[in-house]
């Protein structure tokens, strides 16, 4: 069974499949923006003051607050193999 | 040809995919600049030309979707459908496309399509795709979507004449939504159409079912429901029936739409884009991201926004200043030439010290504007801007603000109006509108000579003790924006917390021709919005300080001291002496003399009170009306002589007759009113046009009004307890 973490337990580096994102409004916004169950996600940095982050995606780059992070979940690259 | 015979096309696209470069392209200088009736979104409207046509274009907002929650989306909505009350519906949609991040731009090009507006894809940044690492056949798109693609790049001009072509030769109407649930789901849906077609007769169908799919995915989002007409009883069951009925069949309501589309955007995208090297290189973001690791770096990051910053802001503080002493060099030079080849008379008065200066209070402002929204423009159009957004996010967030107002806050130091002007980067209208309100707040430039004059002659202590009141000064004004933002959001414009969902497209090397498009609107904006009302403010305020003249018997009386003067000194001393009668005499001086009573518990005698409604003009009038008042002549902030009256002037009545009126208290208290009061009729100006509505420069000017009266009568009490 994979284990679903939220995007910002992810440490700049680490990627991850999105697995499901909480809040019907949000992840209409995010699903609009490209961000979808199934697409591959990687945090690339932090902030200076630690928040937002950087989310590297197919395509694109976009930053999201953790709080919002926190609503995402996520199977972990080499949990997902 | 008539102007409403003129078809009406219409721009649509993401943000960041080049829609106003292809905008400015397509028009020339021939456009526009507005607001879109109600709401503070802006509208560029223009005209061009195809062989056998003109068309008349309008740049709709940037919007990632037609799900109709902020107010860019549902003006692009409507305005598509044809529902805004001065737009006719459009013939034709040219629909903007960044070819580089394709599949993420076709969500709302698609949905545009399923509209059944008839449309032509504007391919746009296929140099950023080919640099990406993709080849897109057009082609293979247009038979896939069934409207024509072409392929292009605005910036360089290179694909204008094609997509005037394919425009020319009328799209043809897109097919309906070619994405389909199952049957059950769809025949729900298909109910919801039949529902909206008794209330909308003459509909296409494709509209319709646009329509459905969009009541049935958004039926309970509150934001919604409170921007749009409620819908028919019959539609909004129909509307839950069909929400129970996905849910039954396995789907989201929320999102169904959002799954389905991205997945048959999948399918439509693969037979036509071929991948140059392996789909995990993808050499623009790459590139991108290494410049990144620079800018937005931990330590370096925040030390480059800081050195961006100081720069623009320096350059709009002190490198504007000298086209700003041009200006001000040649409007005097107009007034005396002018002056001189006038008879003496009310007329002359009217021209050279209404018209023509109130024409200069407007103009100057231009090179403030031109120097930040070069600044601005830079950044934003290289990506640069929301890094700086990003990086500066969590700070603002102690105001209950987005990254992306630290911009315009920090341009307000220089001087609110292109800071307010350039709030129009805040895509969230309540941040957007508190972020207008604390603008005035920081410190502009023009407070600097009032500040530099009251503490040069009243700060006892060294000069290093001068400079630092100074800073402190500009402090304040800083804290006191941050603690009103934070008031401000947890109160009347508190709102459901957007999330931040920050777009940082690759960097890109900046467009001279839309950088020169950015400035032109800019200032012609300005000129045309705030210059008429910043012109009669300034003539109102030469009439009341000029009038009534002085009685023909107190002309008279200088007249015989004029003729009976010994020197060019004496003569210069009796000048000015009938100067300050005059001002003393004049309606400004009567209304401050009415005031006083207001404005004496903060220690201000009615001059202080004439000197602060002259500077509602521009602070920086302060000085020179002090001057006037007490009859320095030509008044300087450093004038000495100046500061040598105000540092003699007494009281003429009252209790305390005889005694200095500028003592230590008075002048803190001074200095607290002009941190805080909105004393800038240019500002309340540029308030009422960015948020299209007088309320809110009048609250503005009141909150402020409060916190100035507040903090002067507080600073009076404790430096008199103090000393």
């Amino acid at each position: 069974m994979k284990t679903v973490h939220p995007l910002s337990e992810l440490k700049p580096g680490e990627s991850g499949v999105i697995a499901r994102i909480d809040g019907s409004q949000l992840r209409l916004r995010l699903m609009e923006r490209g961000l979808l169950p199934g697409e591959r996600v990687q945090t690339l940095k932090r902030a200076p003051l630690g928040d937002p982050i950087e989310l590297a995606l197919e395509g694109f780059r976009i930053s999201i607050r953790k709080q919002e992070a926190k609503r995402i979940f996520v199977v972990r690259e080499d949990e997902s193999k | 040809m008539n102007v409403s015979e003129k078809r009406l096309a219409v721009i649509a696209g993401n943000p960041n995919s080049g829609k106003t470069t292809l905008f400015n392209a397509l028009t020339g200088l021939r456009q526009k600049v507005g607001n879109y009736a109600g709401v503070t979104v802006e509208r560029k409207e223009g005209v061009f030309k195809t062989n056998g046509a003109e068309w008349k274009l309008i740049d709709l907002p940037g919007a990632y979707s037609l799900a109709a929650r902020s107010p860019e989306e549902t003006i692009a909505r409507k305005a598509l459908r044809g529902e805004m009350d001065d737009l006719p519906k459009p013939s034709l949609a040219i629909i903007v496309v960044d070819a580089s991040n394709l599949d993420r731009n076709l969500y709302l090009a698609t949905q545009i399509l399923n509209m059944g507006v008839p449309s032509v894809i504007a391919l746009n940044m296929m140099d950023q795709a080919e640099i990406a690492g993709a080849q897109i056949d057009a082609d293979t798109l247009a038979a896939q979507l069934g409207v024509p693609v072409v392929p292009m790049v605005a910036t360089r001009g290179e694909g204008i004449e094609e997509l005037k072509a394919a425009t020319e030769n009328g799209a043809s109407e897109p097919p309906m939504r070619p994405w389909r649930l199952d049957d059950e789901s769809e025949a729900a849906l298909s109910y919801v159409s039949a529902a909206l077609r008794r209330v909308h007769e003459e509909a296409s169908d494709a509209e319709l079912d646009s329509e459905a799919v969009r009541l049935v995915s958004g039926a309970d989002s509150e934001a919604a429901a409170a921007s749009d007409e409620a819908p028919a009883p019959a539609v909004k069951r129909a509307v839950d029936e069909a929400r129970s009925a996905l849910s039954e069949n396995g789907h989201t309501p929320e999102t169904f739409e959002a799954q389905a589309r991205h997945q048959w955007i999948r399918s439509v995208t693969a037979p036509a884009v071929k991948h140059a090297v392996g789909r995990s290189e993808n050499a623009l973001l790459s590139r991108s991201d290494r410049i990144d690791s620079v800018l937005t770096h931990r330590i370096l990051g925040p030390l480059i926004l800081l050195a961006a910053a100081l720069l623009a802001f320096q350059a709009v503080f002190s490198w504007a200043s000298i086209p700003m002493d041009w200006i001000n060099a040649g409007v005097s030079a107009l007034g005396s030439f002018v002056g001189g080849w006038m008879p003496e008379g009310a007329l002359r008065g009217l021209i050279v010290d209404g018209v023509i200066a109130g024409v200069g209070s407007v103009v100057i402002f231009l090179p403030q504007i031109l120097f930040l929204f070069f600044f601005i423009g830079l950044l934003e159009d290289t990506g640069y801007m929301a890094r700086a957004a990003f990086m500066m996010d969590r700070f603002m967030r102690g105001m209950g603000l987005h990254g992306n107002a630290f911009i315009p806050l920090l341009s307000s130091f220089a001087c609110a109006i292109p800071g307010i002007m350039a709030t129009r980067t805040i895509s969230e209208p309540k941040d957007r509108l508190a972020t207008i309100l604390i603008a005035p707040l920081m410190a502009c430039s023009a407070r600097l000579p009032v500040y530099a004059l009251l503490i040069a002659a009243f700060i006892p202590g060294s000069a290093w003790v001068k400079s630092l009141s100074l800073t402190g000064l500009y402090l304040l004004g800083v804290l006191a924006a941050m603690a009103m933002a934070f008031l401000f959001k947890k109160t009347f414009l508190r709102g459901e917390a957007a999330p931040l969902i920050l777009e940082l497209p690759p960097y890109r090397l900046p467009s001279w021709r839309t950088l020169f498009f950015r400035l032109w609107d800019r200032s012609g904006e300005f000129i045309k919005r705030a210059g008429g009302m910043i012109l009669a403010a300034t003539i109102l305020l030469w009439f009341m300080a000029s009038y009534p003249k002085l009685s023909a018997e107190a002309e008279a009386v200088y007249e015989t001291r004029l003729a009976g003067a010994q020197s060019e000194t004496e003569t210069a001393q009796i000048e000015n002496d009938r100067a300050a009668a005059a001002v003393s005499n004049s309606f400004a001086a009567r209304f401050g003399k009415w005031t006083e009573p207001a404005l004496r518990p903060l220690g201000f005698d009615w001059k202080i009170g004439v000197g602060v409604i002259f500077s509602f003009a521009a602070r920086e009038v302060f000085v020179g009306a002090m001057g006037t008042i007490y009859g320095v002549g030509k008044a300087d902030e450093d004038a000495s002589s100046l500061q040598e009256r105000l540092q003699g002037a007494v009281w003429e009545d009252g209790g305390n007759k005889g005694e200095p009126i500028y003592t230590l208290p008075t002048a803190v208290a001074l200095l607290l009113f002009y941190v805080f009061a909105l004393q800038c009729v240019s500002t309340v100006a540029i308030m009422r046009r960015e948020t299209n509505s007088w309320r809110w420069p009048a609250f503005a000017w009141i909150y402020m009004f409060v916190l100035a009266y507040g903090f002067a009568w507080i600073g009076r009490a404790a430096v008199s307890a103090f000393i």
